[in-house]
């Protein structure tokens, strides 16, 4: 008698847990199940499979793919996102398997990981390198001007005196210091490159190993260095008044932000959509969104995005 | 097993032992830090903790204190003081030196801690005064004691000193960040080594010293 009813209780929380995985499977967005179950159930008006967009886990690529998810959601798509999926490996592998469908990636990152020996430096050679290098299930849409990358800067006074707007601006000063992470003293876009692309050399060079955070900024801002490698996007760069010197002979490999799609799921209607964001998104705005993210008030990053999104006329 | 033996090929190499990135030059800035730290933290702890373990004052406030003091992360206090002092040798300085501060002040106000009430009260019955009490009875009573909150701090403050490299600065921990900066694993394999053996070298001239010590009396 009491072994039936344990063999009934079993059966009928076996049964429940069946029930609740069937509950949850429209909604759920993660690992296969997402997009095979949504291929059957698109009856959502629009012609096209549901999207989801992932992302990396730093604030910009968050913010990035909740821009095209909600541009696409804007426009009649069914788009979702699936944001926070750590490195490069994971979520290659996410799109590959088909979990994720489209992802804001950067050129000359994505080339480097499909191609280790590239060399292409400029804007227009890395994306014909990377298309070349993509496999056959992925492509990529037009890239944007909007970079994230190494970026040399100097103080406002510093460059104000010296009169320096790009990078060979700063041949004519002597005694020059440099901060940034420890590679950029072996690295082809640092302390060789600097010597080989724009015949500055004597560099005196300060390892600071935060990646162009706190430390590397105030060793810039308190004069102890001239100039500083700090990521092209980051707050600290408006906050302090930093100058981006620009980089005439590209040196330092171009990083446009660049929508990554599986090929099943690419139309001329999502490359529409697609390509009007990446068409006004430019490097200042990536700046203005991460400061906004990482702003005292830290808002969502879906309401960064919705914001920039309704200014720029998109949504 | 491959990691290791092309480290000690990168550590053999007679490339990487001389000039300003040789070994010499690296351990005799990593030594100068640790020196340096070790005599500043010296020079705060040891006196507060002789007179917290005299007086029998402040006791809990300096066992909660040592305690808060280890929860510090030593990289995150160096951020600190970079973005307060810029960089240079008073961040990394400073962090290692709230790094020694709890060993050393524990190690003087539990070696008086340990001495006999009845020898202190036998010292003071024959007439010594408060400063004999402690420099003739005290102290050497706990000296092993002393030395053993001396050769923790060292022990740490040598195994962490390699941080001062990540502002910049020089030490045996350029080896480990710029080897990791590039992915040259035989780099940090080979800097970590030294900085094994030269922990377990200072360890070792401690435990001598400590030993000498206890046999004396």
């Amino acid at each position: 008698m009491k072994v039936t009813r344990l063999v009934a209780l079993a059966a009928a929380s076996g049964l429940a847990l069946t029930l609740a995985a069937c509950g949850s499977d429209p909604t759920n967005t993660s690992a296969g199940s997402g997009s095979k179950a949504s291929a059957s159930s698109s009856a959502s008006g629009s012609t096209t499979q549901p999207i989801v967009v992932g992302s990396a886990s730093f604030g910009e690529s968050e913010i990035l793919a909740e821009i095209y998810a909600q541009a696409l959601t804007a426009k009649g798509f069914d788009a979702s996102t699936h944001l926070d999926i750590g490195q490069r490996e994971a979520y290659i592998g996410a799109l590959k398997d088909g979990s994720i469908s489209l992802f804001p990636e950067y050129t000359g990152n994505l080339l480097t990981y499909f191609d280790p020996k590239a060399t292409a430096t400029a804007p227009a050679d890395v994306d014909a390198a990377l298309k070349a290098a993509l496999p056959d299930t992925l492509t990529t849409l037009t890239p944007s001007a909007a970079e994230d990358k190494d970026s040399y800067n100097v103080t406002a006074d510093f460059a104000k005196k010296n009169n320096l707007h790009t990078i060979a601006d700063l041949k004519g000063v002597s005694g020059l210091s440099l901060a940034g992470n420890p590679e950029l003293k072996t690295r082809s876009y640092g302390v060789p490159g600097l010597d080989k692309v724009y015949g500055i050399s004597g560099i005196s060079f300060t390892p600071i190993s935060d990646s162009g955070g706190p430390a590397t900024v105030k060793a810039l801002t308190s004069g102890k260095v001239d100039v500083a490698d700090i990521y092209s996007t980051t707050p600290s760069i408006s906050q302090n008044h930093l100058v981006t010197l620009s980089d005439p002979k590209n040196l330092v490999a171009a990083q446009n932000v660049v929508p990554l799609i599986r090929k099943d799921h690419d139309s001329a209607d999502v490359d529409a959509v697609l390509n009007a964001v990446s068409a006004k998104l430019t490097t200042a705005s990536l700046l203005e969104l991460n400061t906004k993210f990482n702003g005292p008030d830290k808002p969502k990053a879906a309401d960064v995005a919705a914001d920039w999104l309704k200014a720029n006329g998109l949504a | 097993m491959s990691g290791i033996s092309e480290g000690i090929s990168w550590l053999t190499d007679s490339a990487h032992w001389h000039g300003d990135d040789g070994f010499p030059h690296r351990i005799a800035q990593h030594l100068g830090y640790t020196s340096l730290t070790v005599v500043i933290a010296s020079a705060i702890a040891i006196p507060l903790g002789l007179w917290i373990g005299h007086t029998g004052r402040l006791r809990g406030l300096a066992i909660a204190l040592t305690g808060a003091l280890r929860a510090l992360p030593t990289l995150g206090l160096l951020t600190l003081v970079v973005i307060w002092r810029g960089i240079g040798l008073t961040p990394p300085i400073v962090a290692l030196v709230v790094l020694a501060i709890p060993p050393l002040l524990a190690g003087a106000y539990a070696g008086l801690e340990s001495v006999d009430r009845a020898t202190i009260d036998a010292a003071r019955a024959i007439g010594m005064n408060e400063w004999q009490v402690l420099g003739k009875v005290e102290v050497p009573l706990a000296l092993p004691l002393i030395i053993g909150g001396l050769r923790a701090a060292v022990l740490q403050v040598v195994a962490t000193a390699t941080v001062a490299a990540y502002i910049g600065l020089g030490g045996l921990g350029r080896y480990l960040i710029d080897g990791l900066a590039v992915r040259d694993y035989p780099q940090m394999v080979a800097g970590s080594i030294v900085i094994v053996v030269l922990a377990l070298v200072l360890d070792g001239i401690f435990a001598v010293v400590q030993r000498a010590l206890s046999i004396q009396r």
